[in-house]
């Protein structure tokens, strides 16, 4: 039986799925051994019940946090793929700006705004205070670091995993950037 | 000159001379103890304690602790890795370090440590403090947001130096990386490019300035090379004057 | 009121020698004299005494009894030991406030006043207690209260304010061989002279004393070391390696400035262990043992000069112990040629701390003589080889050397004789907490918990912390442990809490009481003591987990096994003690079993809420 995967990007730039996506040919072989839930390649947007959950992405609103419970309610092994689904990553670098400053800064005073004003629309999600990495939110069974990570880390974790085993990075496949 | 007298780390047998610590030693002999406040050119300082060992079935830090004739010292094992990477994870939520963002990465020591000692996540919970970034200076940088408080640079300041530049204010989780003027801005401090404070630095915290991304992704210190390989790596560059 | 801004800064660094080792007190003085420590006064400093701004920010930046910002005319700290919360700490600070219409931690409008909290002051059996700028009042209530805020709103200088504000009984319940019996100044001085140096010695090493401070080293092995220890003479002879000493904290370069003699004996009178009180009530009533006692020390050592670090809280106590240092300087027991002897030379002096537990480890209490911020040294070396000015120095607590003046007088067979074998004497406990009479029991070491309970009026104690957040804690099922090195070691805090105390508020207290002392020079102990708290925090908020305790259990471990210093190692205690001892504290606070959120995400959206005015269901989150 195949392993059922869901994937998806929260509070991220989607580029661990763009490295994702450079397996390449490999990921026929993946598909082989795995196969997508919800994920952005499938375009399902409910996560069921899945082997392996791969989250991209910090937890920076309301609707983060809905999506990221959602697949650890779903997911028997939960990944964080990333810099900021780990730590916050660039999303993060917003935690030392108050957050009525980035308010201000994106309705009011921006360029080429004029007479703006702040949303109340219950449709956006509503930010936190703080960008936080997901291990802060739910509990987190693996750790998959880079800016993105490279795809031969990629494969290489989720072939580790497919197979059974933990998980391990050679030295030139761990990296924070 | 031979040395005389000999411990053991990790059953290794490791010549010294009489005053060596356990890491002047076991650096002298190619055998690498994970650090980050220690440099070989500075005084002793003990105060990141990656470098604990078990010397004799009492933990003590390599750095400040000197070596004894028929000491046994274990170093690698994986309760002190694990202990190890614990601080590493400390310092990484203590502050406020996005690798990705940092002109330093792929040279950070911090970073480095972290990959031999096979950091996979900060793991705590983040602190976020609100740090200051200092860009007054005309050539050097300072973002606190990177600073682990090892006063690499106020040693070098003030022994190499001998202008006392940096500081540390403050105390416990508040203390603070300050420098010697009334405005609090580099920019009105004597510091100068040239300085060994400007290289010192483990870290991003300090920089010079119009340096960044000059080596590309792929050719820095520790894209390929564990820290261990790289024997103070990233310490001892050459000035770019 | 005292008259502040006016600050003759040139007085003040030329009253203290223009030594840069002498910072903290310098520090001090300008504080008193113009309410804050302004940044430009730290220029002056610097030129006036040719060191470097940043070094003189460092320690101004490093206690916690300095302050850049105005406190105003009045500045109020509360005691904050889990004591004075049991005796209504919280809700008698607020009333305060709210009679003075302020908010703590900010200047109240007129500039007049300002509140926060501080570490124990040392007043455990008079809780709940205050400073008022920078002086003791006990047993607040109501009417003492009432009382302040009316003085503060008429403006009235604290030195026309009642003096029945500041009096601080001894609260002597029991006394034995120290307090209880009489002593005549210069008594143990003369028989030591009479004995010689090294027969006193001696008598110090029969008499078996160990340090009071709790750790419990040989009082003889310490002093005997100093006293072959080679000084700044000898060390200059062979100006060998430099590598003997590694020096204190990378070497940071002493200003030393040396005045004749190179031993010195220096008095640890920084009772900051939260609990403790035996050392302020000595100090204020047997001050004359103490400094007897170091007279002595000095005398086996050969010491000219002495040092007492007297905890800033303690500053109440300055002038009596300046009066009691002049009379003996006036009965020839202190100066020069002591009692007729020639050469025997000694003085001592006085210098206060400025609120940082940390300066009670005695090589943290050794740099902050030196006028830096507090942080423990890399030892070897001791300080008994390289200590004050990296000199020869031996450092003792006050209750050491008044044993050693009552050995020095009595002999050591005398000493040895009360207590058990391991732990000789008597031992000064100070007892506070929920018991009848709180106070101080002199008692022969051996004597159990269960006995110090019947003599203080507290059979149904549930727990003591015995020896302060750094001890241990106990649980009724030990009591009939002793108080003793071989057993239960103590520096003297004996807080008692009855069965409706909540053991994990205690815990909680103390992890709050080891991130604030931090000295933050090593990793394990600044993020450590900080997550600790913070967990105890999310666990007090009812959102702890299994997970939680499992990691607090590791942050703890690496706090024992990685600190640099005894703050560090023993920061965890509490928690891991109450944790084992009281499970049910832990375990009915935990909401889940698996995994709770690091914060509150609900309350993360407060802001975002606010700003954008929603209120929606989807501006909410479920804590669960």
């Amino acid at each position: 039986m195949k392993l059922k995967v869901a994937t998806c990007s929260l509070a991220g730039c989607f580029g661990c799925h763009m490295s994702l996506l450079d397996i390449d040919e490999k990921l026929f072989d993946l598909l082989k051994v795995v196969e997508f839930d919800r994920s952005p390649i499938t375009d399902i947007k409910h996560c069921g019940p899945c082997d392996i959950g791969i989250v991209e992405g910090g937890v920076c609103n309301a609707e983060n946090v809905h999506v990221l419970k959602e697949f650890r309610k779903n997911c028997k092994v939960l990944v964080a793929m990333g810099a900021c689904a780990i730590t916050g990553g660039i999303p993060a670098l917003r935690n030392n700006v108050d957050l009525w400053d980035c308010f201000q800064e994106v309705y009011h005073y921006g360029i080429g705004l004029e007479n703006g004003q702040i949303p109340n629309d219950p449709e956006l999600p509503l930010p936190f205070d703080k960008v936080h990495p997901i291990n802060e939110v739910v509990r987190i069974d693996y750790f998959l670091p880079g800016c993105p990570p490279s795809a031969d880390a990629i494969w290489k974790f989720l072939t580790d995993l497919a197979a059974g085993h933990e998980p391990k990075l050679d030295y030139e496949m761990l990296h924070y950037d | 000159m031979t040395k005389t007298c000999t411990f053991t780390l990790d059953g290794k047998t490791i010549p010294f001379e009489e005053g060596e610590t356990i890491m002047e030693a076991a650096s002298a002999a190619g055998v690498y103890i994970p650090h980050l406040c220690h440099h070989p050119e500075f005084k002793p300082h003990g105060s990141c304690k990656l470098c604990t060992v078990n010397i004799g079935g009492r933990l003590g830090a390599a750095c400040t602790n000197r070596a004894a004739d028929g000491m046994k010292v274990d170093s690698e094992t994986e309760a002190l890795n694990a202990d190890r990477r614990a601080l590493t994870q400390m310092l990484f939520v203590e502050g406020n370090h996005i690798c990705p963002s940092c002109e330093k990465s792929g040279n950070c020591q911090l970073q480095a440590v972290a990959y031999h000692l096979e950091m996979l996540t900060p793991h705590f919970t983040h602190f976020y403090p609100a740090r200051d970034i200092d860009a007054s200076h005309p050539d050097v940088l300072i973002e606190r947001n990177r600073c682990i408080l090892c006063e690499l640079c106020v040693r070098a300041s003030r022994d190499v130096d001998g202008k006392n530049v940096f500081g540390i204010g403050g105390r416990g989780i508040k203390s603070r990386l300050i420098v010697n003027s009334a405005s609090g801005r580099l920019a009105d401090t004597n510091m100068s490019v040239t300085d060994r404070a400007a290289e010192v630095c483990p870290t991003g915290a300090i920089l010079r300035k119009r340096h960044g991304f000059t080596v590309p992704i792929g050719k820095r210190l520790y894209d390929h090379h564990d820290i261990a390989e790289v024997p103070e790596a990233g310490l001892k560059e050459p000035r770019r004057d | 009121m005292t008259e502040h801004n006016v600050c003759d800064l040139p007085g003040i660094v030329a009253r203290w020698g223009k030594d840069p080792a002498n910072m903290v007190q310098i520090l001090r003085d300008v504080q008193e004299s113009c309410g804050t420590i302004p940044s430009d006064t730290l220029d002056q400093l610097a030129r006036l005494l040719g060191v470097p701004r940043v070094r003189i920010e460092a320690t101004a930046s490093f206690y916690h009894f300095f302050h850049a910002e105005s406190h105003g005319a009045y500045e109020i700290l509360f005691s904050d030991n889990i004591i004075d919360h049991m005796a209504g700490k919280e809700a008698l600070k607020q009333y305060f406030c709210e009679r003075l219409w302020l908010e703590p931690r900010k200047l109240s409008e007129d500039g007049l006043v300002y509140v926060d909290d501080t570490a124990d002051i040392g007043l455990a059996d008079q809780a709940p207690a205050m400073l008022v700028n920078g002086y003791a009042v006990p047993a607040l209530d109501h009417a003492r209260l009432d009382l302040i805020a009316e003085l503060i709103r008429a403006k009235k200088p604290l030195g026309e304010w009642p003096p029945m504000l500041f009096e601080i009984p001894d609260n002597v319940r029991l006394a034995g061989p120290l307090m209880g019996e009489p002593f005549a100044p210069g008594a143990a001085l003369q028989a030591t002279l009479a004995r010689g140096a090294e027969a006193t010695l001696a008598e110090i090493d029969a008499a078996n004393l160990r340090g009071r401070g709790g750790a419990g080293f040989k009082t003889a092995t310490k002093w005997a070391s100093c006293r072959k220890a080679e000084g700044e003479a000898l060390l200059k002879k062979h100006a060998g390696p430099p590598q003997v000493f590694l020096g204190p904290l990378g070497g940071e370069p002493s200003e030393a400035r040396f005045s004749g003699g190179d031993h010195y004996v220096v008095c640890n009178a920084d009772e900051g262990e939260p609990g403790t009180f035996k050392d302020r009530v000595l100090l204020s009533s047997h001050a004359d043992l103490v400094f007897e006692g170091m007279t002595v020390c000095a005398r086996v050592i050969g010491a000219k000069q002495g040092l007492i670090y007297l905890r800033g809280e303690y500053k109440n106590l300055l002038e009596k112990l300046k009066s009691v240092l002049a009379r003996r300087r006036e009965a020839n027991l202190l100066g020069r040629n002591i009692l007729g002897e020639q050469g025997f030379d000694f003085d001592i002096e006085i210098h206060l701390g400025a609120g940082a537990y940390i300066c009670g480890e005695e090589s943290a209490l050794i740099e902050s003589l030196e006028g830096k911020p507090g942080k423990p040294r890399n030892r070897p070396p001791f300080p008994d080889r390289c200590g004050y000015r990296n000199q020869p120095t031996v450092v003792n607590n006050v209750e050491t050397f008044a044993c050693a003046a009552k050995i020095a007088e009595r002999g050591g067979a005398w000493f040895a004789s009360i207590g058990t074998a391991q732990s000789t004497g008597s031992k000064l406990i100070s007892i506070s907490g929920d018991c009848q009479r709180p106070g101080i029991y002199e008692v022969p070491f051996g004597v159990t918990v269960q006995q110090l309970l019947i003599d203080c009026g507290a059979e149904d104690a549930h727990a003591v912390q015995v020896s302060g957040p750094s001890g241990t804690c106990i649980s009724y099922r030990e009591f009939d442990r002793r108080i003793a090195f071989e057993d239960l070691p103590t520096a003297g805090a004996f807080m008692v809490f009855s069965p409706e105390r909540d053991m994990f508020e205690v815990a909680r207290n103390f992890s709050h009481f080891f991130a604030h002392e931090s000295c933050g020079f090593c990793t394990p102990c600044r993020v450590g003591t900080s997550l600790l708290r913070n967990t105890m925090d999310k666990l007090a908020a009812g959102k702890g987990s299994a997970y939680d305790m499992h990691e607090m259990k590791n942050i703890m471990r690496i706090l024992q096994d990685m600190s640099h210093c005894g703050l560090g190692h023993t920061a965890a205690n509490p928690v891991v003690q109450t944790m084992e001892k009281f499970p049910d504290a832990y375990e009915k606070r935990l909401k889940k079993l698996d995994f709770e959120p690091a914060f509150d995400l609900d309350g993360a959206l407060t802001t975002a809420r606010l700003i954008t005015g929603r209120d929606d269901e989807w501006a909410h989150l479920d804590n669960d």
